[in-house]
C-alpha cells in the first residue's frame, strides 16, 4: 500500500474526507511555493498537489495557464520542482503529488523520472494527457515503488474505461466533475452523485473530485458524495490576486470538507 | 477518449459505406471542383533549364486551398454522427475558412480558434470566416499562434464533446485524426497519378510539397508510396536553423509527445515547447504529423527546408513566370523546386503541390516590402 492509499484508508477509518489543494510550483517563485505548502499542511491539507509548469497545459483553464506562464518565467522546470521537493522534505511531511503533462516526463525519461521522484519524496503523479492505454511503461516501473499513479475519469467515461482506469490507478481516482478544463463552472446534480458512486463501486478505489470546485459550499457538497475534494483554480487565483486572504480561505475549505 | 473511440468507429463505418463515399465524391466534384488540374508550368520550366515542372493546382479548389478536401469530409462525418457544431483551429486561416464553409454547407454551427498573432497577419481570412457565419475566437495565450489555437480547440472539445465535432485541420493529433485527414487528402495524389500518366505516360521522378502539420504532403505522397518516385517534404526554415527562429522540426527538433501525438517536436531540454517562426502562418508549428517521421526514418521521404527569404523569392518568381501567386506555405515547395530542377535532366518530371493560393498573403508580402496598401 502506498502512502496516498494509506491516507485514504486512515480517513475512511475516521469517516472523514480528503482535502487536496493544488498550487502551481514556482508561481510566482519556489520560495513562495515552499511557504504555501507549509501553510497548507498547517491548515490540515491531507495531500498537496503540485503543478509542474508546462508551455501547453491542455487540460487547464486560463487561471492555471497564467500561473504556468508565471512559473516558466521564473525558470521553473520539472527538474527544479524535483530538487525543490527534496529540499522541502526537511520541513514538511505532507503527501505530495505532482501534476505534470506527459512531455516533460517523456523528455526526462520515465525510468529516471520515477527514480528521482521517489528519491525526492514525491508520493505520486497525475498526468492528465496520459491515458492508461499509453501508460504501460510508467505503470510497470512504479509497480513495486511507494508511488501513486492517478488517472482521470470524466462524466463521458464508459464502463469499459472506468474499469481500465480502475485497474491502472494506485492511490485514488481523479473524477473530473464535468467535461471540460480546470476552473470551469461546477454543476452538481443526481447524475453526478450516481457517477461517483458507480466509479467507486466498479473500481473499488477512493474517488476524489476536482475541476470546478471553487467555494467552501461546493467543497462541502462534493465531500458528502466523494472521498476527497481537489481545489485548484480557486486557490491559485487567490494566491495571485489576494494572497492575504488565502490562509483563511484554506481554513474555510478545510472546515467545509471535514463536516460529516 | 470516448470521443476518439466514437470518431474512429464512425469513420471506419463511413469509409466502408458506399452511400457516404458516393456523397463525398459528389461534393468533391460539384462543390469543391475536383479534380483540380495538373498544370505543366512551361515558362517556369524554361526559366530553370532542367526538369519539367508540373503544378498540382489545389489553389483552384473551392476556398483556395487543399484544406477543403478534409473539411468537407469531416463535416459530412459530423453530420452523420449527429453533431450540431463544428470547431477548428487555424493558422493561416485556410483551414478555418474551409471548416466554416463545411459548416455552412451542412447547416452546422461553427467556431474557429485562431492565435492573435495569426489574426493580425491573416485579417482577410478572419473576415471571410465571419462572412461564412462562423465565430472567430482569438487565442491570446502562449505564443498566440497555431499550437495555442489547437490547445484552445481541444479544450473546447473536451468541454462540449457531446454536441461538437473537432475538425482537426492536419494529419496531427490523437488517432484517428492523422489517418482520417490523410485519407480525405489522399484524393490529391490519386488524381495526380492518373493525370501525370495521361500527360506523360509515366510516373513523375519527384514530388515536392511543403510540410507544416503535413496534410497536403501526405495527400500528395500517399498514393505514390509504392511507386519509384522520390519525394521531398519542405519545412519552414524561417530565418535559418542557426537563428533558432524557424519551424524545421527535423532539422532542429527531437522526439516528443504533444497534443496527443508522438512525433518530432521543437522543444527545450525540459520538454517545454519552443516558440516557432515562419513567414507563413500555416507552417509556423512546433510539431509534425506522425506519419512523416515514419516516412523519414524509413528513408521513403526526404525532408528539407526553405527559409523565409527563399519562400518570398519563389512567391514572386512563380507569380511573374506563370501568373500564379502561391500561398506562402506552398511557396516553400516552389522554393525547393527552384533549387532542384536546374540540376536534373530535361526529361525528368517534378510535381509540386501548389497547396493554396496566395491572395491571403498579398497584404503581408507588401508590408514586408515596406509598401502600404
Amino acid at each position: 500500500m502506498n502512502r496516498v492509499e494509506k491516507v485514504f484508508k486512515e480517513l475512511r477509518r475516521k469517516n472523514r474526507k480528503a482535502f487536496i489543494p493544488y498550487i502551481m510550483a514556482g508561481d510566482p517563485s519556489l520560495e513562495r511555493t515552499k511557504d504555501t505548502v507549509l501553510m497548507l499542511e498547517r491548515c490540515g491539507a491531507d495531500i498537496v498537489e503540485l503543478g509542474v509548469p508546462f508551455t501547453d497545459p491542455l487540460a487547464d483553464g486560463p487561471t492555471i495557464q497564467r500561473a504556468a506562464e508565471r512559473a516558466l518565467k521564473a525558470g521553473v522546470t520539472l527538474r527544479r520542482v524535483m530538487a525543490f521537493v527534496k529540499e522541502l522534505r526537511d520541513h514538511s511531511a505532507v503527501p505530495l503529488l505532482l501534476m505534470t503533462y506527459y512531455n516533460p516526463v517523456f523528455k526526462y525519461g520515465e525510468e529516471r523520472f520515477l527514480k528521482d521522484a521517489v528519491d525526492a519524496g514525491i508520493n505520486g503523479v497525475i498526468i492528465p494527457d496520459l491515458p492508461p492505454d499509453e501508460a504501460g511503461g510508467l505503470l510497470g516501473l512504479s509497480r513495486h515503488a511507494d508511488f501513486a499513479t492517478i488517472f482521470l475519469l470524466a462524466p463521458t467515461s464508459t464502463e469499459d474505461r472506468i474499469r481500465k482506469v480502475g485497474r491502472a490507478s494506485r492511490g485514488f481516482i481523479y473524477y473530473v466533475s464535468m467535461t471540460g478544463i480546470t476552473g470551469s463552472r461546477l454543476s452538481l446534480d443526481d447524475s453526478f452523485s450516481e457517477s461517483v458512486q458507480n466509479i467507486r463501486r466498479t473500481t473499488g478505489r477512493p474517488v476524489a473530485v476536482g475541476f470546478g470546485v471553487s467555494t467552501p459550499e461546493e467543497a462541502r457538497v462534493v465531500s458528502e458524495i466523494s472521498d476527497g475534494v481537489i481545489v485548484g483554480s480557486a486557490i491559485v487565483k487567490k494566491l495571485h490576486d489576494s494572497p492575504d486572504t488565502l490562509e483563511s480561505f484554506i481554513l474555510e475549505l478545510r472546515r467545509a470538507i471535514s463536516q460529516r | 477518449m470516448p470521443a476518439l473511440v466514437e470518431l474512429e468507429v464512425t469513420y471506419r463505418e463511413a469509409r466502408a459505406d458506399r452511400e457516404f463515399q458516393k456523397e463525398l465524391v459528389h461534393l468533391q466534384k460539384t462543390y469543391i471542383g475536383r479534380p483540380t488540374p495538373l498544370y505543366f508550368a512551361r515558362r517556369l520550366t524554361e526559366s530553370l533549364g532542367g526538369a519539367k515542372v508540373y503544378l498540382k493546382r489545389e489553389d483552384l479548389a473551392h476556398t483556395g486551398a487543399h484544406k477543403i478536401n478534409n473539411a468537407i469530409g469531416q463535416a459530412l462525418l459530423a453530420k452523420k454522427m449527429g453533431k450540431k457544431r463544428l470547431i477548428a483551429e487555424t493558422g493561416a486561416g485556410q483551414h478555418g475558412v474551409a471548416t466554416a464553409t463545411g459548416a455552412a454547407l451542412m447547416g452546422l454551427e461553427c467556431e474557429i480558434y485562431m492565435g492573435s498573432e495569426d489574426m493580425q497577419r491573416q485579417a482577410l481570412n478572419v473576415f471571410r470566416m465571419k462572412l461564412l457565419g462562423a465565430t472567430v475566437t482569438e487565442v491570446s495565450v502562449g505564443s498566440r499562434t497555431l499550437k495555442d489555437a489547437i490547445n484552445e480547440a481541444l479544450r473546447d472539445w473536451t468541454t462540449n464533446v457531446r454536441t461538437t465535432h473537432y475538425v482537426m485541420g492536419t494529419v496531427f493529433g490523437p488517432h484517428p485524426f492523422p489517418m482520417m485527414v490523410r485519407d480525405f487528402q489522399s484524393v490529391i495524389g490519386r488524381e495526380t497519378r492518373k493525370q501525370i500518366q495521361d500527360a506523360e505516360g509515366r510516373m513523375p521522378d519527384y514530388l515536392v510539397a511543403c510540410v507544416g502539420g503535413g496534410s497536403n504532403a501526405m495527400g500528395l505522397f500517399y498514393a505514390f508510396l509504392d511507386d519509384e518516385v522520390r519525394m521531398i517534404g519542405v519545412e519552414a526554415g524561417g530565418k535559418g536553423i542557426d537563428s533558432g527562429e524557424h519551424a524545421a522540426r527535423f532539422a532542429g527538433g527531437s522526439l516528443g509527445v504533444f497534443q496527443g501525438t508522438k512525433s518530432y517536436l521543437l522543444q527545450d531540454e525540459d520538454g517545454n515547447v519552443l516558440g516557432t517562426h515562419s513567414v507563413s502562418a500555416g507552417l509556423d508549428y512546433a510539431s509534425i504529423g506522425p506519419e512523416h517521421p515514419f516516412l523519414r526514418d524509413t528513408g521513403r521521404v526526404q525532408y528539407t527546408y526553405a527559409t523565409d527569404d527563399e519562400a518570398l523569392s519563389a512567391f514572386g518568381h512563380l507569380s511573374r513566370m506563370e501568373g500564379i501567386t502561391p500561398a506562402l506555405e506552398s511557396a516553400h515547395a516552389v522554393a525547393e523546386t527552384l533549387k532542384l530542377a536546374p540540376g536534373l535532366p530535361g526529361n525528368s518530371i517534378i510535381v509540386v503541390n501548389l497547396s493554396g493560393r496566395g491572395d491571403k498573403d498579398v497584404h503581408q508580402v507588401a508590408k514586408l516590402k515596406g509598401i502600404e496598401l
